[in-house]
């Protein structure tokens, strides 16, 4: 397998001058991850954490305030490393939707609420191929009926479809080109757990049949342990684990992981579950050290002075914590 | 006015109804949105009582109904002694805001991002003479310490300077200036991470413990009712489909539409049952002009029956059941649809 797109130290900063007062917001601060071709990829965090950040950087769709601040975005298509900002605005529009694709969270936003379904699906064919209408709506009842979508929504306007639908029509508009690369981002946030499933079967079902490569952005760790391969965890604009979902929920090193996998209630038990205590720290000030030392059960004096570094713990498994290197330091080597 | 002795129960809904048109050309289509919801509110036992569905199911509008903000069509919607719709817009504001509070979604378009977060405490207690200019900062501060905030934390802060769980502890704690003896909180977390999630969900169940309020507690996170709630209502395209005590509906869900939704769940362990394709509704007002089940079109057990009667609520292993599977009456459907799942 190959990487298909990849960040090394990349930091990308909210930087605003308003009346001479300068103010930076560290929203994705060192991050380096590769992702490979045809997997699929769950960032997960709280908001505010810097996912929805990075997501607009691997896209290539910023503009200032946030601007990039260090480390590079390589994209690796048909065999080709392009450097994403070196990029023109009309080479990105031309990459979009026919290889790097997005599914954006509120449906309802998305689709034009005066087109019927299939005239919006006629607009955005139309922005890459040269085809006629009657070309452009057999080509979506075509792709509909693949989806197991029923074909009465092309008709239909926005409006009359119920929520699950409509979300469910915007990935089917996302991927009706058949991107290589999908971005998706809180695809399933307020919606409720049956329609939930219904849109994530949905998205593991066009993933799977051209093995399109998925990243997934969402809070909800139930979500990543049934779509995602591979998990990377931010906290506070910094990659705080990264690793195969099931080592990242059986297994979790980071005491933030841990919150975050352990503070979830569930229907097996009635318990009184702690919350994590604290908030996240405001990103235009952020704490010395580790970002999580304040809300850290396992807080040290180097935690709140020196800025952990990723380690490996394991084969594809990696983590930026003091109180697990040192375990690990004292593991002797076999 | 409050004098309602120690049976009347807190909050009574009997038979509500709510119906609304929908106009498509000249043709107008009615749908009830709250389909005959009939529950009791104790007042001399606290309780969180839940309220989940799927959206379009009719929640909200049954919580607009309880807070006075939607007309019922039919039915009584009584609190404590009094039917609402007899009140005089005088009494809703003077009595009945201040028994019951609501809780809304999104705490950042509850409060104006204009004025100052504080405003709405001193506002809240001074229109319900709870305290006088001298002592209101005390005042404020001990029902700030109920939800784990103290008023110095808060004071001249803007809503846009605050977190959202602490915005939404703020909107609680406005709740909880006028002393009410019922909160009802639409999806109060949903806009919330997990990690604040569970703070406001804490704050809950302390509430009920400590300072006797009953929660109306509307959502559609089956885990946090679970964890919250004494009693649950799931409800389906207005109706309420399964009632009873958390542990015997979702621990033992007996309705397929509250089977469906456990199983959809998605669990840190994931399981094949879990990929099994699902339908869903295309059209919301299509499930709820159906004669018959409203879940006959998704149902993995219908029946014959099931797209022509609707079924009965039926008291089944402590809960109350609307569904033909637990009606005894109708042996001879059973039947054929065990032979149906036979084939």
């Amino acid at each position: 397998m190959s990487t298909i797109v990849e960040t090394k130290n990349l930091k990308a900063y909210y930087i605003t001058n308003a009346y001479g007062v300068e103010r930076t917001v560290q929203a994705v601060d060192d991050i380096s991850i590769a992702i490979q071709e045809g997997e699929s990829y769950g960032i997960a965090g709280e908001s505010g954490c810097g996912k929805s950040t990075l997501l607009k950087i691997l896209l290539g769709s910023y503009d200032p305030p946030l601007r990039v601040v260090d480390g590079s975005i390589t994209y690796h298509l048909d065999g080709k490393a392009i450097d994403a900002e070196s990029m023109t605005l009309d080479e990105k529009r031309d990459l979009r939707w026919k290889t790097i694709s997005y599914i954006p969270q509120g449906s309802m936003h998305v689709l034009n609420p005066v087109r019927r379904v299939r005239d919006t699906f006629h607009d955005f064919i139309t922005a890459h191929r040269n085809v006629d209408k009657d070309e452009s709506y057999k080509m979506t009842a075509e792709y509909l009926k693949e989806l197991g979508l029923p074909e009465k929504v092309m008709a239909s306007y926005p409006h009359q479809l119920s929520g699950g639908m409509r979300q469910r029509v915007t990935i089917a508009l996302a991927t009706i080109l058949w991107p290589k690369l999908i971005f998706a981002d809180e695809p399933t946030t307020a919606l409720d757990v049956v329609v939930q499933r219904g849109v994530i079967q949905l998205l593991k079902e066009v993933q799977q049949k051209k093995g399109s490569t998925l990243v997934l952005i969402t809070h909800d760790m139930g979500v990543h342990a049934n779509l995602a391969d591979r998990i990377g965890v931010l906290y506070a604009g910094k990659l705080v684990e990264e690793g195969a979902t099931r080592t990242i929920l059986d297994n979790p090193r980071h005491p933030y992981t841990k919150f975050l996998i352990n503070s979830l209630p569930s229907l097996k038990d009635r318990g009184e579950r702690a919350s994590i205590p604290g908030r996240p720290p405001a990103l235009d000030k952020p704490p010395l050290g580790c970002r999580f030392h304040e809300r850290c059960p396992l807080v040290q004096d180097k935690c709140r002075t020196i800025d952990p570094q990723m380690i490996t713990v394991a084969p594809g498994h990696r983590t930026a914590c003091h109180v697990v290197e040192e375990e690990l330091s004292h593991v002797p080597s076999v | 006015m409050s004098q309602a002795s120690k049976n009347t129960p807190l909050l009574t809904i009997k038979n509500l109804t709510k119906t609304f048109h929908i106009r498509q050309g000249f043709a107008s289509q009615e749908f009830d949105a709250v389909d005959n919801a009939t529950f009791t509110i104790d007042s001399d036992k606290p309780e969180i009582f839940a309220i989940v569905g799927e959206s379009g199911s009719g929640k909200t509008t049954l919580a607009r109904m309880m807070l006075g903000m939607e007309k019922a069509s039919t039915g009584i919607l009584q609190y404590k002694d009094r039917v609402l719709a007899d009140l005089s817009r005088k009494e809703m504001k003077t009595w009945f805001y201040k028994e019951v509070q609501p809780v809304f979604q999104d705490p950042f378009a509850a409060f104006s991002p204009l004025k100052r977060i504080d405003h709405y405490l001193y506002e809240t207690a001074f229109n319900y003479k709870m305290t006088d200019k001298k002592n209101a900062d005390k005042y404020l501060d001990s029902v700030l310490h109920e939800v784990g905030l103290t008023l110095a934390e808060i004071k001249g802060r803007y809503p846009n300077e605050l977190s959202g769980g602490q915005a939404q502890r703020v909107a609680i704690a406005r709740a909880l200036v006028t002393k009410p003896s019922l909160i009802v909180a639409d999806e109060p977390v949903s806009m919330l991470d997990a990690s604040l999630r569970m703070s406001v969900v804490n704050m809950f169940r302390k509430l009920k413990d400590d300072n006797q309020v009953s929660v109306i507690y509307i959502t559609h996170d089956l885990a946090t009712a679970y964890y919250t709630g004494d009693r649950i209502a799931v409800m389906l395209r207005g109706w309420i489909v399964e009632m009873g005590p958390v542990e015997q509906v979702l621990g033992n869900p007996l309705h397929p539409y509250t089977q469906n939704l456990k199983l959809s769940i998605p669990s840190i362990n994931t399981s094949a049952e879990w990929d099994e394709r699902i339908d869903l509704a295309v059209v919301e007002t299509d499930e709820y002009t159906r004669t018959g089940c409203k879940f006959a079109g998704r149902c993995p057990a219908v029946m014959d029956i099931c797209n022509h009667h609707i079924p009965p609520t039926i008291h089944h292993e402590g809960r109350d059941v609307k569904c033909f599977l637990y009606d005894d009456t109708i042996e001879k459907a059973k039947t054929t649809r065990s032979e149906h799942v036979a084939n």
